[in-house]
């Protein structure tokens, strides 16, 4: 029974589970008609650039098994890029090319891949292989981000992306995603990527864990986790609470990277976001949800930042339990 | 956003789902358990008279459903004659027609009634007194004075009754009685004196059911009304109450043959008793066209046969909606474990199990093979299911030629089902890896084998095909799941950290 604990003990720390999440925000916040909207990544890219929240470059789109053959002339100059499916869902899909040597595209962990492997992933995207349904797909084709030299001893291979929960518009809470050997560079917390928890207030770390359970430190890198601060985080809180004006979906998963030219960008929206950002916090969203849920509507996103830093403040757990 | 439509809707079809069922228990005794076995009486009479070359009318009256039996069914067998049933004061009869007829004619009835112990007696009204007896001398003064006796050492009707009966039994019997009986038979003159004192009484035919007897007669009994209420009495010995055994087959006061154009008419019955399972007994119940009694047990038997079957899958997917929703178990496609299940029900659980493993993991190596020659996905998909299929022949013949007859039913798995699990199962190992396949394989297949031990369940079974309005209230209570926000058990398990510290 030490595995296990009480529901009463989840309430007292305002853990949300599944059918919470799916009943009372979910499905009260989100209209199921603007779906399309975060579940086609090449719809959501064209909305942002509407609304001029930065999205990665895109590199072009394979929409027929026909335009597979042309892939390379696509590539051609393109020293790294992504290639993910439009509609996929849980980073399933995605290929990361970190560069190109000869002929061969190699991926972060170091595997070559030829350039028939490349047309075949292409292809098992067009016919639905990764899309929720098995539906037809689109390949979207991005640039490489350069994402940030200074949190790069924070993880292994892939680039580390920055989830936020934005609540009618608040940014209620907010978590890094690093990934790890054992997560084969992607930043999926199930797969084994480490979670670590930020402070709405200063986008510092206040937490981590790797498979659900506490974590001090990366477990590839050895580097302490309690010093990762995220860089133009008042910047990334507004493009994350801008994205409510533009879905319109009132719970939203925001997933943001940072780039070294850039700043942050919008990754991609989710409008089903998983609950493991609560393990990564050691908090649960439920008071954070109920005091937003008493606000009233129509405030500006600077406000809504301003208000989030304000009251979700928190002090870092990893501070004392890392020596210096 | 009030939720009280929502309760008031799930109540509704929570209190009709019962409603339905406690009327088919009660109104039409079908049993809450399966193995129940119930008692029915074959009855045949026999009815027989010698026609004289003339129009003939025979009536008959039948027995209707009363306290302690059930009519099934009724069938006659009449060549020549023409048939129809008349219903005269609440009470049944046959009437037999024919044109022409000569010498010996039988005619034929036969009612299967069940022995139902709940069966309620349906109203009969209090038939009026007769006022218009008269005596001739000396009867008169014999008559009256058996009435006085009994009168005073009786309280109500039915005393009265037993006390007369006790009079004109061959202990007690008396001078005026035995007098009286020199004149009279013994139950109209019981009947006549008891409506002469002001109880309204009848006489009444039954017939006591016996095993295997043959060439039977009615016997005579004799009602007696108090209010609405009524009470049988044996009119030779005086004693109240109904046999067990005693199904009415008169009970208007009528004659029970009436034969116009015939001579030496009498019926005879036999009876036969036999046991069977509820559930025929059921089956074999008059169909009353009512909306009530709207049931799938009016359609052919092979349509029923397949109804069983279907009326299951809500039991499988209840399963289904618990475990993934106040457990919390992870499954490869939602209702692809009800799919299985239902193959179980057709191949044996041991057996099915095996044949599920071995074609899925026969079909992931293959599958395997597959992901190298970079088809597109529906013709690799279609692949597979053809695989599938090869697999199945495959074992279908390995295990008849070991004899093994049980691995044949493994044609009854879902093979397209199957083919789609392949795939899935396939692409998770590929992406997720083999930990995941177990999680999600190992999940689909936990919640099959309970999905079929509930659909396998004999009394599970009886109740979803007899009780209609089960799934009324199944569905009341997947909407109420469908409502449930709180925690699922294994994430009182993935939580546990941050209870922590």
């Amino acid at each position: 029974m030490r595995e296990w604990t009480t529901p009463g003990k989840l309430r007292a720390r305002g853990i949300i589970g599944m059918n919470r999440r799916n009943i009372r925000y979910i499905g009260r916040y989100n209209s199921r008609r603007l779906y399309p909207l975060v579940d086609d990544k090449l719809q959501t890219k064209l909305l942002a650039e509407r609304f001029g929240i930065t999205t990665p470059a895109l590199i072009g789109t394979v929409t027929t098994q026909f335009g597979v053959k042309h892939i390379a002339d696509l590539l051609a100059g393109h020293d790294g890029f992504v290639i993910k499916p439009a509609k996929g869902s849980g980073g399933k899909g995605i290929l990361v090319i970190d560069h190109v040597e000869g002929s061969d595209f190699v991926k972060p962990s170091g595997m070559h891949m030829s350039l028939s492997d490349v047309e075949r992933h292409v292809s098992n995207i067009l016919s639905g292989l990764y899309s929720l349904g098995g539906a037809p797909d689109v390949a979207l084709i991005e640039a490489l981000i350069n994402f940030d030299e200074s949190l790069s001893e924070y993880t292994y291979e892939g680039v580390p992306d920055i989830r936020v929960i934005v609540f009618r518009g608040y940014p209620v809470m907010a978590m890094m995603r690093l990934s790890t050997a054992a997560s084969d560079g992607k930043a999926n917390l199930h797969q084994g990527a480490v979670g670590v928890g930020l402070d709405i207030a200063t986008g510092t770390a206040v937490r981590g864990v790797q498979f659900d359970r506490t974590r001090h430190d990366h477990p590839d890198t050895g580097h302490e986790l309690a010093s990762l601060a995220i860089p133009d985080w008042p910047t990334l809180l507004r493009l994350a609470a801008g994205c409510y004006e533009m879905t319109g979906l009132g719970y939203l998963g925001t997933d943001m990277v940072l780039d070294r030219d850039r700043g942050p960008m919008l990754l991609e929206l989710n409008a089903r976001p998983g609950l493991a950002i609560q393990m990564a916090n050691g908090e649960g969203l439920r008071r954070r949800l109920d005091l937003v849920e008493k606000q009233p509507e129509g405030v500006p996103p600077e406000e809504r930042v301003a208000f989030a830093r304000e009251h979700f403040a928190r002090r870092s757990e990893l501070e004392s339990a890392t020596p210096a | 956003m009030s939720r009280l439509p929502f309760y008031l809707l799930v109540g509704l079809l929570f209190l009709v789902g019962v409603a339905m069922s406690l009327h088919r228990h009660y109104q039409l005794e079908v049993p809450w358990t399966p193995g129940e076995q119930r008692q029915v009486w074959e009855v045949e009479a026999q009815v027989n008279f010698t026609a004289l070359g003339d129009p003939a009318l025979v009536e008959m009256a039948l027995p209707s459903t009363q306290e302690g039996f059930r009519l099934l069914t009724e069938h006659t067998a009449s060549p020549g004659y023409g048939l129809s049933y008349l219903e005269e004061q609440g009470a049944r009869r046959a009437q037999w027609s024919i044109r022409e007829a000569t010498g010996p004619q039988q005619l034929y009835y036969t009612a299967q009634v069940l022995v139902a112990p709940d069966s309620r007696p349906p109203r009969i009204e209090t038939p009026p007194v007769r006022r218009d007896i008269v005596w001739e001398r000396p009867y008169d003064t014999a008559a009256s004075q058996v009435i006085e006796r009994a009168w005073s050492r009786s309280a109500d009707p039915y005393t009265f009754a037993r006390e007369l009966f006790q009079d004109f039994s061959d202990e007690r019997q008396g001078e005026n009685a035995r007098l009286l009986l020199t004149q009279f038979e013994r139950t109209p003159l019981l009947v006549r004196l008891l409506n002469q004192a002001g109880v309204p009484a009848r006489e009444v035919n039954g017939l006591l059911l016996e095993d295997g007897r043959r060439r039977q007669s009615l016997t005579r009994w004799i009602q007696v009304f108090d209010d609405q209420q009524w009470a049988l009495f044996d009119p030779a010995t005086g004693e109240q109450g109904r046999p067990d055994n005693l199904l009415l087959w008169e009970a208007s006061g009528q004659a029970v043959l009436e034969v116009q154009g015939g001579t030496n008419s009498r019926v005879t019955f036999s009876m036969l008793s036999r046991n069977q399972p509820a559930a025929a007994a059921v089956r074999n119940q008059l169909a009353e066209d009512t909306l009530l009694n709207f049931s799938i047990h009016s359609l052919p038997l092979e349509e029923q046969s397949l109804f069983q079957t279907i009326l299951l899958i809500p039991i499988g997917a209840l399963v289904v909606v618990v475990l993934r929703i106040l457990v919390g178990i992870k499954t490869s496609g939602t209702f692809m474990p009800v799919l299985i299940a239902l193959a179980f029900i057709q191949t044996s659980l041991a057996t099915g199990l095996i044949g599920f493993l071995l074609v899925v993991a026969v079909g992931l190596v293959i599958r395997g093979y597959l992901s190298y020659l970079n088809l597109l996905l529906v013709a690799r998909v279609t692949a597979v299911i053809i695989t599938v299929i090869g697999i199945i022949s495959l074992f279908s013949v390995l295990a008849y030629r070991f004899g093994l007859n049980a691995g044949l039913t493994i044609t009854f798995f879902p093979m397209i089902i199957l083919s789609w699990t392949i795939e899935r199962m396939s692409i998770l190992w590929e992406e997720e890896g083999p930990k995941e396949v177990l999680i999600q394989g190992g999940g689909s297949l936990v919640t099959a084998v309970l999905a079929y031990l509930a659909m396998n369940n004999p009394w599970v079974r009886h109740i979803t095909f007899n009780f209609l309005g089960v799934q009324l209230i199944l569905m009341a209570l997947i909407l109420l799941i469908g409502n449930y926000t709180g925690y699922r058990l294994l994430e009182l398990r993935r939580f546990k950290p941050v209870t922590e510290d």
